[in-house]
């Protein structure tokens, strides 16, 4: 791929490209903008949730997944954590110069696929190829729209003490598998990324479990990091119990070889659900059920105590500090 | 006839105001005065207030001046004074001398550590016929508990954990009499009016008649003991596990319940007979045996018996203490073996002090406990000292030491009120008020949730016990430090600067401070053999030399930075260490070329050193560190001490230098050592100790199947004869007849607690003629990076003009 200004080059590459792979999905892509029916979007609910997200990933195929999935899935569940029904995403793309046709066309294919998938619309986009250099293969924006229907509240800040404390499955899936694929490990391992859209798991978590106080997707920074995150936010602390913890045998032997804690590492398809004591057995029935929520757990509480405190019951019986890091896990002992 | 009437005419009367400043309140102090007023025949009266004692006297100036004389000489076996300061008093002065009540909240000044049980207590539980007969919580003004049963202050009965026990009659007529060893003791208390001791079965059912014994509960404990029972027992500052040391199947039992891989135990025995059957024992260490601070000593291990292995495997020392509290004296009494007498808790745990807690996590080690009714208020490991270069340095500053005060150097008498929070694994904390530093007691690793809830309550409470106003905060550079996460959180809330110090200037500047190094004097040459620290320059750095004052340091030199393979798992996995050292020096081809033959290579090649490779390659969390302490973990582990897994920090280091051959050591000569030689870092051009020759060396001294012993011998003098090396090196300028850059040394950093290292390096040192400075109040280790940290930052105030400023 050659760059410029909006050649002709340029259009062929969106036309042959974006174009094709989205095509159906919404005629009106080509357009500067998409334009909406409020009185249809008035139908999902009473408010509009409106987010978006860069990704950037080396490599950008890995075992489960590539760098369009993620863009999709990515903006699809960061609007559903909010309790919203995705709807419609735009599509940025920088793409540097050089970069094979075929890879390209494999990478939109894969969006498309995981636009049907999801059930949202890619209804508008824009794309730019730059020098060598100045980005690193491709990065890709998505920005979401979706709706949220009338009463759900969701925050981060409505946990309260006694609260329990799930994930829908295996942590750290992603993460690991990031890190297998990416430079030589020499490691064999089966772990495949994790990542999906979670909408549909979240909308079954929600009919069983009205009361549920927030939801987040456990991306970068992993659990741990979300965790802390709530803490800070609710004012309370958090206990969760390491044996509680799913973890792929895989994953923890990784870990234990790499010295990384699985605690930390990003998940695509993995979210962190707090809900009333009174609701925590339907909430992890209902994310059990689902295809997407196979080894829910109730890892912990949220108790009274130092606001913004997370720590971890081990298996060895003493109970460890869950911190946000400041930076990457750098050794602390002397 | 008066004494007033012997004093000649001629000497003149005086009418003064004296204060007394430092640790003397709640120690016996007014008595002391009281006593001396009277024997020289002064009026006045003596009272606490809240900057210590204050007396006022009428009487003859040379009376006065014999008060004042006598008060520093023989002050009151707890009490220590910073400061006496006369000046004359205008008010009246009744006749006769008398104690006055402090004023409720008034009475604020230093409390003091816990003491070990003083003679007279001792001789009074151990006399048929005095009412504390066997009574386990005697104490008197010069003994017993202080900082562990504070709960607030001041420092009365009520604020303390013995205030559920009203004084008897009998105590009470005591405490309130000057002349009685008991004024005013807070904790007094007798077997009519305080606490019992008790045993029990964990699982509450009923002792059997065999499990008790004609005296009371607490012998009846060491009858069990006797048996080969595991007992609780709650001591002073935490709960511990006892049982008989001689019985390896107690021990061995008490290791696998308490999930304790290999930690070495501590020991109590009745007296120091008792120990020497086991260890030899200097008099100096005889005397740190039986002072008040009673630490465990670390001992060498070569008495005329054994002990078994499971108690310090793979050590060549043995930690032991005497019985420093009633309780324990009188489990002893009738014991004539060591108990292992280690911290009652699972793991890496801190120690329990709550006795639920106890029934809940103690009752899966112990099947019988001795408990009694009074609370722990603060935990408190037991100090460890150890004998190293003719001195005894500390290396546990806690039960004992904690809180008694430091005097900071000259020049530091004007510093403001600064905390400085300390390090992570062996947290300390350290308050600076009136010249002086109070080090927190130890409380160990800040990533385990109890410690840390230790950490921030014992940082409240100090801060209220010693009225702590400080104007700034002090704490490592380390962004993921718990302890300056907490500093910078409290900063930004309580709106104070915050000093962020690098790790090894701070162990370098709690070296100069102990040793009295004053604040403007030259800048020394601080060695610090430490295992890892952040640096200013955001690498990981661990063995460093730098020439350093309190304001400032320049790195003048280093160890060669080699990548941790996993972090902090190349730290808990030695063979990383070794694998990523011998990786630096030649690729695996080479070492499988040379040294196949090998054990430690067979045992390398089950390791998944392909992933390992890929990591240090990819630079993914194998961080590159300047280490010391890595470089004795990696030697360790070519001769296969520790060569999977460190059972606790610092066992690969340990083993290795108890294993080190005395005679290869005494009598090889030098050019045998193993080499270590001194280039320069390409970039920065940092002079660095560079292993490559070392390492060929050993390989090629095991493939002679020379002993382990041997190597470890030739590696420590090696390391020594380098750093001496360096140090001489670094002193030089490039002019020949220019004076050398540093005449003294600083020797700080973990690695210093290897007796071998230390004393080979001071050795070498001080042949060069060097002044050598080494830390002996407060330890080599990270817990004396709270008491740098509050020097530098006192320093730095100081220079920016913020003189003291006088609470309100
Ligand atoms: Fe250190
Ligand atoms: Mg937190
Ligand atoms: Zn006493
Ligand atoms: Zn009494």
């Amino acid at each position: 791929l050659a760059h410029g200004g909006g050649g002709k080059a340029m259009k062929d590459l969106i036309d042959d490209v974006f174009i094709s792979a989205f095509a159906g999905a919404a005629p009106e892509v080509l357009e500067d903008q998409a334009r909406f029916d409020l009185t249809m979007l008035a139908t999902h609910g009473d408010r509009l949730a409106f987010t978006t997200d860069s990704f950037v990933v080396d490599p950008l195929f890995f075992p489960g997944g590539d760098i369009g999935k993620l863009a999709v899935y990515g903006t699809v569940n960061d609007l559903a954590v909010g309790g919203a029904k995705p709807l419609y995403l735009s599509c940025a793309v920088v793409i540097e110069e050089g970069m094979q046709v075929e890879t390209l066309r494999r990478i939109a294919l894969s969006m498309a696929e995981a636009v049907r998938e999801a059930g949202v619309s890619i209804v508008t986009g824009d794309t730019k190829v730059v020098q060598r250099g100045a980005c690193d293969k491709i990065f890709i924006t998505t920005t979401g729209i979706g709706v949220i229907r009338p009463g759900l509240e969701l925050g981060i800040d409505h946990v309260t003490p006694g609260d329990a404390i799930l994930v829908n499955g295996l942590l750290g899936d992603h993460g690991a598998a990031i890190l297998c694929a990416r430079g030589d490990m020499e490691l064999e391992t089966s772990i495949e990324s994790d990542c999906a859209a979670l909408h549909g798991l979240i909308e079954v978590l929600l009919a069983a479990a009205p009361g549920t106080r927030c939801i987040r997707d456990a991306t970068r920074g992993g659990v741990a990091t979300v965790l802390n995150e709530i803490a800070n936010a609710s004012g309370v602390s958090i206990e969760i119990d390491e044996a509680l913890t799913p973890l792929r045998e895989e994953v923890r032997g990784f870990c234990e070889i790499l010295g990384l804690d699985p605690l930390y590492l990003a998940n695509e398809g993995k979210i962190v659900v707090v809900v009333p004591p009174e609701e925590s057995a339907a909430a992890l029935a209902a994310l059990s059920g689902h295809a997407l929520g196979q080894g829910s757990s109730i890892i912990g509480h949220a108790v009274r105590g130092e606001a913004g405190r997370v720590t971890m019951q081990t298996v060895f019986g003493g109970r460890r500090i869950v911190d946000m890091l400041v930076g990457e896990q750098l050794p602390r002992i002397c | 006839m008066n004494t007033l009437l012997c004093v000649p005419r001629t000497d003149p009367a005086e009418t003064v105001e004296i204060r007394v400043r430092g640790r003397v309140q709640g120690v016996g102090f007014r008595p002391t005065v009281w006593r001396i007023a009277r024997k020289l025949g002064l009026d006045g009266d003596v009272l606490n207030d809240s900057e210590g004692v204050l007396i006022r006297l009428r009487g003859a100036v040379s009376a006065v001046s014999a008060l004042i004389d006598e008060l520093r000489t023989s002050p009151p076996p707890l009490a220590e004074i910073t400061a006496i300061e006369t000046r004359g008093y205008g008010g009246t002065i009744e006749p006769g001398f008398v104690i006055v009540d402090s004023v409720v909240g008034a009475a604020r000044t230093e409390i003091s550590p816990d003491a070990a049980m003083c003679d007279a207590c001792a001789a009074e539980i151990t006399d048929p016929f005095l009412s504390r007969f066997r009574y386990p919580f005697t104490n008197c003004t010069h003994c017993g508990p202080r900082l562990s049963i504070v709960r607030a202050v001041p420092y009365d009965r009520a604020t303390t954990t013995m205030a559920p026990f009203p004084l008897c009659e009998a105590c009470g007529t005591e405490y309130r009499d000057p002349a009685d060893r008991r004024f005013h003791a807070e904790a007094t208390a007798c077997h009519v009016c305080g606490p019992k001791a008790r045993l029990i079965r964990f699982d509450g059912r009923a002792l059997s008649f065999e499990q008790y014994s004609m005296l009371d509960d607490v012998d009846a404990a060491l009858g069990l003991i006797q048996k080969g029972e595991i007992v609780a027992i709650k001591a002073l500052g935490g709960y511990q596990l006892a049982c008989d040391a001689t019985r390896p199947e107690a021990v061995a039992m008490l290791r696998e319940r308490k999930r304790r891989d290999a930690k070495p135990f501590a020991l109590m025995a009745r007296d120091v007979d008792v120990i020497r059957r086991y260890a030899t024992v200097s008099d100096e260490e005889a005397a740190a045996l039986t002072s008040r601070e009673a630490p465990i000593v670390l001992l060498a291990a070569d008495g005329p018996e054994k002990l078994p292995e499971a108690i310090a495997p793979g050590l060549g020392t043995l930690g032991f203490m005497l019985p420093s509290t009633p309780l324990h004296l009188l489990l002893l009494r009738r014991m004539t073996r060591p108990v292992v007498m280690t911290s009652g808790n699972l793991s890496d745990e801190p120690q329990v002090i709550d006795d639920a807690e106890a029934a809940k996590k103690l009752s899966e080690i112990a099947a019988y406990a001795l408990i009694h009714n009074r609370d722990i208020a603060n935990r408190i490991d037991d100090s460890v000292v150890r004998r190293m270069g003719g001195k005894l340095r500390v290396l546990r500053r806690a039960r004992g030491y904690a809180p008694a005060s430091i005097a900071l150097p000259y020049g530091f008498e004007q510093a403001p009120e600064i905390l400085a929070y300390g390090a992570e694994l062996k947290s300390t904390f350290c308050l600076v008020k009136d010249g002086h530093a109070v080090l927190s007691q130890h409380q160990g690793d800040l990533e385990d949730a109890l410690t840390y809830d230790d950490y921030r309550n014992n940082l409240g409470l100090y801060r209220d016990l010693f009225d702590h106003r400080p104007v700034a905060l002090a704490a490592d550079l380390h962004p993921e430090y718990l302890s300056a996460k907490l500093a910078r959180a409290t900063a930004a809330a309580e709106n104070l600067p915050l000093l962020e110090i690098q790790h090894h200037h701070a162990h370098a500047a709690a070296c100069l401070a102990e040793n009295g190094r004053t604040l403007h004097a030259a800048p020394v040459l601080a060695i610090v053999l430490d295992g890892l620290g952040y640096g200013s320059d955001g690498a990981i750095w661990g063995g460093e030399f730098l020439l350093a004052d309190y304001r400032r340091f320049e790195r003048l030199g280093t160890f060669k930075p080699v990548a941790m393979p996993g972090g902090a798992q190349a730290v808990r996995e030695p063979w990383r260490n070794l694998y990523a050292q011998l990786m630096a020096e030649m690729g695996f081809a080479a070492l499988k070329m040379n040294f196949e033959d090998l054990a430690v290579f067979a045992a390398l090649s089950v390791k998944p050193l392909a992933t390992v490779d890929a990591m240090i390659k990819a630079s993914l969390n194998s961080p590159k560190a300047s280490s010391c302490g890595r470089l004795f973990d990696a030697v360790a582990a070519v001769v296969e001490l520790c060569f999977d897994r460190q059972a606790y920090e610092g066992e690969a280091a340990a083993r290795l230098e108890a294993i080190v051959s005395a005679r290869t050591l005494g009598e090889e000569g030098d050019h045998l050592a193993y080499p270590l030689p001194i280039p320069n870092l390409k970039g920065s051009g940092l002079p660095y100790i560079e292993p490559l020759g070392m390492w060929n060396a050993v390989l090629g001294d095991l493939i002679l199947k020379t002993p382990a012993s041997v190597i470890s011998a030739r590696f420590h003098k090696g390391l020594a004869k380098s750093i001496a090396a360096m140090t001489l090196k670094l002193a030089r300028r490039d002019e020949d007849d220019a004076p050398p850059r540093f005449d003294t040394v600083a020797l700080s950093g973990g690695c210093f607690q290897n007796k071998v290292v230390f004393e080979q390096v001071v050795g070498r040192l001080e042949a060069l003629g060097f002044k050598v400075l080494t830390h002996s109040l407060v330890p080599a280790n990270d817990g004396s990076i709270a008491f740098g940290q509050a020097a530098i930052a006192a320093a730095h105030l100081i220079d920016a003009g913020h003189a003291r400023q006088k609470a309100s």
